[in-house]
């Protein structure tokens, strides 16, 4: 217990030096920046300084020893894991992704709020502590042991490297996005940029150098989040504590939605979007024909100004707009009812920012609602079921540190959480109060930059030269990049967000690597193919398999896969249908067998499947085959039950599960005895 | 307790009475926190007419106060455990 106590003041004194350090690089570059230092630089500056220090530590934290690269020793204080397990936990879709998330979707957003949080409190009740005591280094080991034999620890292997994948390559796709952004090189390098700096802090010290990354990483990505929206709030309302002060703006907000939704000028640009959208209807019930008389129009266009010397620049714009044609008709089809929708969804004001399940009648309020819950639902049981947070619980010296490590993440994913909705709050109300009903000619500068990438899009339909609300397009990532903007603050804070951001996306890509590579390398190989392997051996493997899986994830990332939220919730619900059941009933009910659990769990998982590919258009699927009306992210709603149901009637259907493993369980809930009996039930 | 003698039927009671007193408690904190992560969804509409501290009440629900509760499950069900192991000998600072 000492030399764990003395641990834990090192550690503290070591991030004491590292906070200081980090926030006299901030101050630097924010006089370095009144001085006179171009933006581009602070970004750069900001990135590699970060990845920099991510690769000391990860350097200083090289290990090979099985115990520390698995489970980082298993001496990690628990408000240290707590930390690393935010970090792990906080991926680029919540620091960049939620705000925006919750700017559009109001009310309906909150699914993930409530249901990324409240997931802890079934890793608390129903997982961390038992999976602790079990202690080995995988969730598969838990259930190779539990349903005794290799069956279902192929079945948790392959579930859990599924899961993780699809996650991990929308991390590194963030991280492409991020570098991209902000260093200004391609994307597909930026997706390489950023894999060496996963791979520096992951490859030599595994676990034990992810833990104290990720702690750095946590510190990072906490001030990034919480200073603009504080400063924001601080002119806003006076306190720069956005979470207490944004129930008085969402009123303010209320009041200004109803204004602008009556307000003339903004009903005359919907009725003009109303046109276009009939227009676009009109040319593709026309099609072929509508395209061959558009091409042709265009072609006579492009000629006239060519015949009347007209200048240079109008020619080649009209000759783009010829070029930028669909080619045949299926590819009009596609692209005009895109554009169909778009001016569609301009037609009507958004519902106001705080209704709950809004709808055009009854029936779509209650398939909202239950859309709703179904989402808390698949987003809770999905977080405590996702292999690479699970695993986080192993690190802690004891059962109890186990337990209050739980209440360490929470608290720390908490501060991220709570501060999202005020975010959309304030952004909001910036976006309602200063910029619309501007004049379009005098917009702040950063309108322009930001439209340059394409996130910001203005048209003056109505050409009034008048900013209205439905003219106006923000991308759903780009609101968290923006507010720093909003609020006029100084570009060292834009740095910091996307140092933030990088810092979200490296260790959440770190962490689901290491439990890849660990599930392939461990449970695979070691367990499974070849168990006399050495010491040596398996480490090599891990580490030749963590390189692997990195290239080949970076290099589905690189391929741009578009629809990235839809895959996180598919990781989600594979994770809860495939590992919850399983886990959970292998602690709370002796009588769960192996047959139960492999079939439960690949009933659970089929089921998901199922219906993701039967409603999501991606598969061919669509919407009105859909049970309940729910949509494909929640999936999970099905198959979970699925899993519960499957075990319990295939365990009662097959012979109880042998003694030692009944004496496991019986082990497993009880916590740490006294030293002598641990020893005795150990070996 | 008696954690010198394994075996002894006393031990196993002594667990078994452990473990029932886990199960009650989660299954308690469990209820709680089904219910305030279902229930102000599925009436928020309802809730929303209440204005608390500025928020439309079903709004705050989701946004801090199911969060709030959470924190505070996960708070007492460690604290709840610590007392019940320091009960039963469990302890492992002993």
């Amino acid at each position: 217990m000492s030399s764990l106590a003395s641990l834990s003041r090192r550690v503290w004194r070591y991030y004491l030096f590292y906070a200081a350090g980090f926030f006299s690089l901030v101050a630097m570059l924010a006089i370095a920046e009144q001085l006179g230092l171009a933006p581009r630089w602070i970004g750069q500056i900001f990135l590699f300084a970060t990845i920099a220090i991510y690769a000391a530590i990860g350097v200083m934290s090289r290990t090979s020893d099985v115990s520390e690269y698995y489970v980082a020793g298993r001496r990690v204080p628990a408000l240290f894991n707590g930390m690393a397990t935010a970090a792990d936990w906080m991926s680029a879709a919540s620091f960049i992704g939620l705000a925006g998330t919750l700017y559009y979707a109001g009310f309906e957003g909150l699914a993930f709020v409530t249901g990324w949080t409240g997931g802890y409190v079934l890793v608390a009740l129903l997982l961390a502590p038992f999976l602790r005591k079990f202690g080995q280094f995988t969730i598969p080991d838990f259930l190779g042991a539990r349903y005794e034999g290799h069956f279902a620890r192929v079945v948790g292997v392959f579930a859990g490297v599924l899961a993780s994948f699809v996650y991990v390559v929308a991390q590194i796709y963030g991280v492409g996005l991020i570098t991209s952004r902000f260093i200004g090189i391609e994307f597909e390098i930026g997706v390489f940029v950023g894999l060496a700096g996963i791979l520096v802090c992951s490859f030599l010290g595994g676990m034990r150098a992810v833990t104290w990354t990720q702690v750095a990483q946590y510190l990072i990505l906490i001030v990034a989040y919480l200073v603009p929206v504080g400063i924001l709030s601080y002119k806003v309302t006076g306190v720069p504590l956005p979470q207490l002060t944004y129930g008085k703006v969402l009123q303010d907000l209320g009041v200004k939605e109803l204004e602008l939704f009556s307000e003339p000028r903004e009903n005359a640009v919907r009725v003009q979007y109303r046109h276009r959208a009939e227009e676009y209807a009109r040319k593709i019930a026309d099609l072929p024909d509508s395209l061959a008389a558009e091409r042709m129009a265009q072609v006579q266009r492009v000629n006239e100004l060519r015949t009347q010397g007209a200048a240079a620049r109008d020619i080649s714009v009209a000759e783009r707009q010829l070029r930028d044609l669909p080619r045949t008709a299926d590819e009009a089809r596609v692209k005009w009812e895109r554009a169909r929708q778009d001016s569609l969804s301009r037609t009507v004001p958004p519902p106001p920012h705080a209704e709950a399940h809004p709808g055009a009648d009854q029936a779509a309020r209650d398939s909202a609602r239950r859309n709703f819950l179904a989402l808390t639902f698949v987003l809770m049981v999905g977080t405590a079921a996702l292999p690479h947070i699970l695993m986080r619980y192993y690190t802690t010296p004891t059962v109890r540190e186990a337990r209050r490590s739980v209440f360490w993440s929470l608290f720390f994913i908490f501060l991220l959480y709570v501060t999202a909705p005020a975010y959309a709050v304030f952004a909001k109300w910036e976006v309602y109060s200063s910029l619309v009903g501007s004049n379009i000619a005098t917009l702040p500068h950063w309108v322009a930059s930001w439209g340059k990438v394409g996130l910001v899009k203005i048209e003056d339909i109505n050409g009034d030269g008048i900013l209205q609300l439905a003219e106006l397009t923000i991308n759903s990532d780009a609101i968290l990049l923006l507010v720093p903007e909003l609020a006029g603050l100084p570009y060292v804070v834009s740095g910091l967000v996307a140092a933030g951001g990088l810092a979200a996306a490296l260790s959440t890509a770190d962490g689901l690597l290491l439990t890849i590579s660990h599930a392939l390398s461990h449970d695979l190989y070691y367990k499974i193919i070849n168990p006399e392997a050495s010491t040596q051996r398996r480490l090599v493997i891990t580490k030749s398999q963590l390189l692997v899986v990195a290239v080949v994830a970076a290099w589905v990332a690189s391929l741009r896969p578009d629809s990235i939220l839809f895959m996180v919730g598919l990781a989600f619900s594979i994770a809860a249908s495939a590992f919850f059941p399983a886990l959970v009933l292998g602690i709370f009910w002796k009588r769960a067998n192996k047959w139960g659990a492999v079939t439960g769990m690949i009933a659970g998982l089929g089921m998901t499947l199922y219906y993701i590919v039967r409603t999501h258009p991606f598969f061919g699927g669509s919407m009105a085959e859909a049970w309940l009306d729910i949509h494909p992210i929640s999936c999970g709603v099905f198959g979970v039950p699925a899993g519960f149901v499957v075990i319990a009637v295939v365990s009662l259907l097959t012979p109880p599960p042998s003694a030692e493993v009944q004496a496991l369980v019986d082990d497993v809930r009880l916590p740490d005895p006294a030293k002598k009996r641990k020893q005795a039930l150990t070996s | 307790m008696s954690r010198d003698n394994d075996n002894s039927a006393e031990t196993r009671a002594a667990a078994e009475r452990y473990w029932k007193t886990t199960l009650r408690l989660t299954v308690g904190l469990l209820l709680v926190w089904a219910a305030v992560s279902f229930l102000p969804g599925w009436f928020a509409d309802e809730l929303n007419s209440m204005v608390f501290f500025g928020w439309p009440f079903g709004f705050y629900m989701a946004a801090q106060g199911a969060l709030i509760v959470f924190l505070l499950i996960v708070w007492l069900y460690d604290f709840c455990m610590t007392r019940l192991e320091r009960r039963h000998g469990l302890d492992p600072d002993d």
